[in-house]
């Protein structure tokens, strides 16, 4: 019956809730939530090391890699006496228009010292422009080393949002150097100092690479 | 003729009227409203979602949510547009829809020989708004003025999707208009009766005109009604992937729910439409016993209903199921198939109608006709081929012509 078997298809399916075949494959979303990807890419945030300097150097690679121009920052030398980074140079303005923002995850690829990594947030739905760009102040991770929830954000979405928001960095070897897989070559965070290998890239494999260069202050510099 | 409106009409028949009118009203936009909810919710389920589920209980006031939302949207006029044809097209596609419904038998006792006549504050009367001497005709010149909704909104637009989707749409209407009114013939050839209260009451008592016009009209009329609705697998007036929208491209607030609002009601008007020409519409068995209100009305209005939902459920699941035809396979179906088909079978009932009324023999009369219809198929065969041909000739003189 040539014709009707497409009729076949469409009756089981409409008859069958609780069968594998008219299994409904989608959930009642606000409520029920998908668990997110290790990887997912969220809202950004600004990184600090474990003593609480910030990650980002003012370097402007982000900017300059980011294929939606949504990103704007500026740097500025540290003040010897107060330095805000441990380098020379630290993020003095630091902006994410998220009206352009496509979340393809380049400017983590591209930032040398791991300063801006991805959440898993992606419901923040803004109402006017002011929102939607967020400043340093906003991406920069709290003295406890959590993202900061701005009041339109929703949190809820069955994650915890601290965790993982480094998770392609972990995933992959920053130095692009196959020798350096399985192996720890990430800095510290504040609040978690440095985090476990994904699965599949376990820590104690190998052990962790020596700091081949380090600066005064003992950041950075594999 | 509906008994209310024979010999004095007083001020009670009036009152009767107007009550039916108002019934008949808010029961097709409450129906139009489910309908609505009722498409969704299937056509979810059978791709395996879950369909509205929000605005009340399982969804069901997702229709009227939809509905506020329209009103209070901006209605916008392409500058390009004839402002007074373009606000003439919808109620020209909405008014027919609710028109047509108003011949439909929905209930009344068409068991013995009561032919449906109930008794209301006193009067006498069918359930139906009306009983025109041109019944079923009524219908078919409803669906053929809504065909003016269509063109003239496409055509008013000033655009160019909203054109070709509506000069698809003449075309299409059209032609299988045609076979729509052969397989009517069929039937109107057997109840012996336009009225649609006449044809339920020939049909009462499991004489339903489906096996007593064996079937093939009913196909036809199928076939050539999904086609008339513009619904999958015939849409190609809407085609979302080749034309936008169609027709209602420009359209947007109150305008556009109108338009949505006609397509859903033609959908229920057509599947009443099919109960009450072959499926007997709301006659059914009544047992001796059953009180008036019952046997009047309760019983069958449930029998109609159920009937009702199973062919809203056929066109859903067409929907579900089939994937459009293509614009030259749409004609040739029409045309070439069901046309013959409808006219070939049409005199197929009326050669054996007319061996019984003169006393032939059915079976070799059947056999003679049967005979002379397959030797007109394979002449009609023949002669498209031979068509088909020519115009491949021609292509390809054309194409050497250009190369």
């Amino acid at each position: 019956m040539g014709y009707l078997d497409g009729f076949r298809v469409t009756l089981k399916k409409w008859a069958g809730t609780r069968t594998e075949s008219g299994r409904r494959v989608t959930l009642e979303y606000p409520e029920e939530v998908r668990p997110k990807p290790e990887r997912f890419h969220g809202r950004h945030v600004l990184n600090r090391y474990e003593d609480g300097m910030e990650k980002c150097i003012g370097c402007e690679l982000c900017a300059g890699v980011c294929p939606a121009s949504c990103i704007y920052v500026r740097g500025k030398d540290n003040d010897p006496a107060d330095p805000t980074s441990p380098g020379e140079r630290f993020g003095f303005i630091y902006e994410i228009n998220y009206l352009r923002c496509i979340h393809c995850d380049l400017c983590v690829e591209a930032c040398p010292t791991e300063a801006i990594t991805e959440t898993k947030l992606f419901e923040f739905a803004f109402t006017n422009r002011s929102d939607a760009i967020y400043t340093k102040d906003e991406l920069l991770v709290g003295d406890d080393g959590r993202p900061q929830q701005m009041p339109w954000e929703n949190w809820d979405g069955g994650f915890d949002p601290a965790e993982n928001t480094s998770g392609w960095m972990r995933a992959t070897s920053p130095s692009g150097s196959a020798d350096f897989e399985g192996i720890v070559a990430w800095a510290g965070e504040l609040g978690y100092g440095v985090r476990g290998a994904e699965h599949g890239q376990s820590a104690e494999a190998a052990p962790a690479a020596e700091p081949t260069e380090q600066d005064d202050d003992g950041h950075g510099g594999y | 003729m509906d008994p209310l409106l024979t010999g004095d009409i007083g001020l009670t028949a009036v009152l009767v009227v107007l009550l039916k009118v108002v019934v008949a009203f808010a029961a097709l936009m409450v129906g139009v409203m489910l309908m609505v909810w009722f498409e969704r919710k299937v056509v979810a389920d059978m791709q395996n979602r879950i369909g509205p589920n929000r605005a009340g209980p399982f969804g069901l006031l997702q229709t009227l949510a939809d509905g506020i939302k329209l009103f209070f949207k901006e209605d916008l006029q392409p500058d390009r547009s004839d402002p007074f044809v373009f606000k003439l097209a919808p109620f020209l596609s909405l008014i027919p829809a609710f028109l047509t419904f108003a011949v439909i038998p929905i209930a009344g006792d068409f068991s013995g020989n009561k032919h449906g006549v109930v008794t209301i504050f006193g009067e006498k009367t069918f359930m139906q708004v009306a009983d025109p001497q041109m019944g079923i005709l009524f219908v078919l010149a409803m669906s053929s003025v809504a065909v003016y909704g269509v063109m003239l909104a496409g055509w008013a637009s000033g655009s160019k999707y909203p054109l070709l989707g509506s000069v698809r749409a003449t075309a299409q209407m059209v032609s299988y208009e045609a076979a729509l009114g052969l397989s009517v013939a069929a039937v109107l050839l057997v109840a012996g009766t336009l009225r649609t209260n006449g044809i339920v009451s020939a049909q009462s008592g499991w004489n339903w005109n489906v096996w007593m016009t064996l079937f093939v009209p009913f196909l036809i009329f199928t076939v050539a009604a999904t086609a008339e609705l513009n619904r999958p697998p015939f849409d190609l007036v809407e085609a979302e992937q080749e034309l936008v929208g169609g027709f209602h491209t420009e359209y947007s607030s109150i305008r556009f729910a109108l338009f949505f609002l006609a397509e859903f009601m033609n959908t229920v008007t057509m599947s009443a439409v099919i109960v009450t020409l072959f499926f007997g519409g709301p006659s059914g068995p009544i047992p001796s016993g059953a009180p008036g209100w019952v046997a009047d009305y309760v019983l069958p209005f449930a029998y109609f209903f159920g009937k009702l939902i199973i062919f809203l459920f056929m066109f859903v699941s067409f929907r579900a199921t089939l994937p459009r035809f293509r614009y030259d396979q749409l004609m040739d179906l029409g045309w070439k198939f069901l046309i013959p088909l409808a006219l070939g079978w049409f005199l197929l009932l009326t050669a054996v109608r007319v061996a019984n009324d003169q006393g032939w023999n059915v079976v070799l009369t059947a056999a003679v006709t049967v005979v002379g219809l397959a030797i007109g198929a394979v002449l009609l065969r023949a002669s498209i081929r031979s068509a088909e041909e020519k115009s491949d000739l021609n292509a390809t003189l054309v194409d050497e012509e250009v190369s």
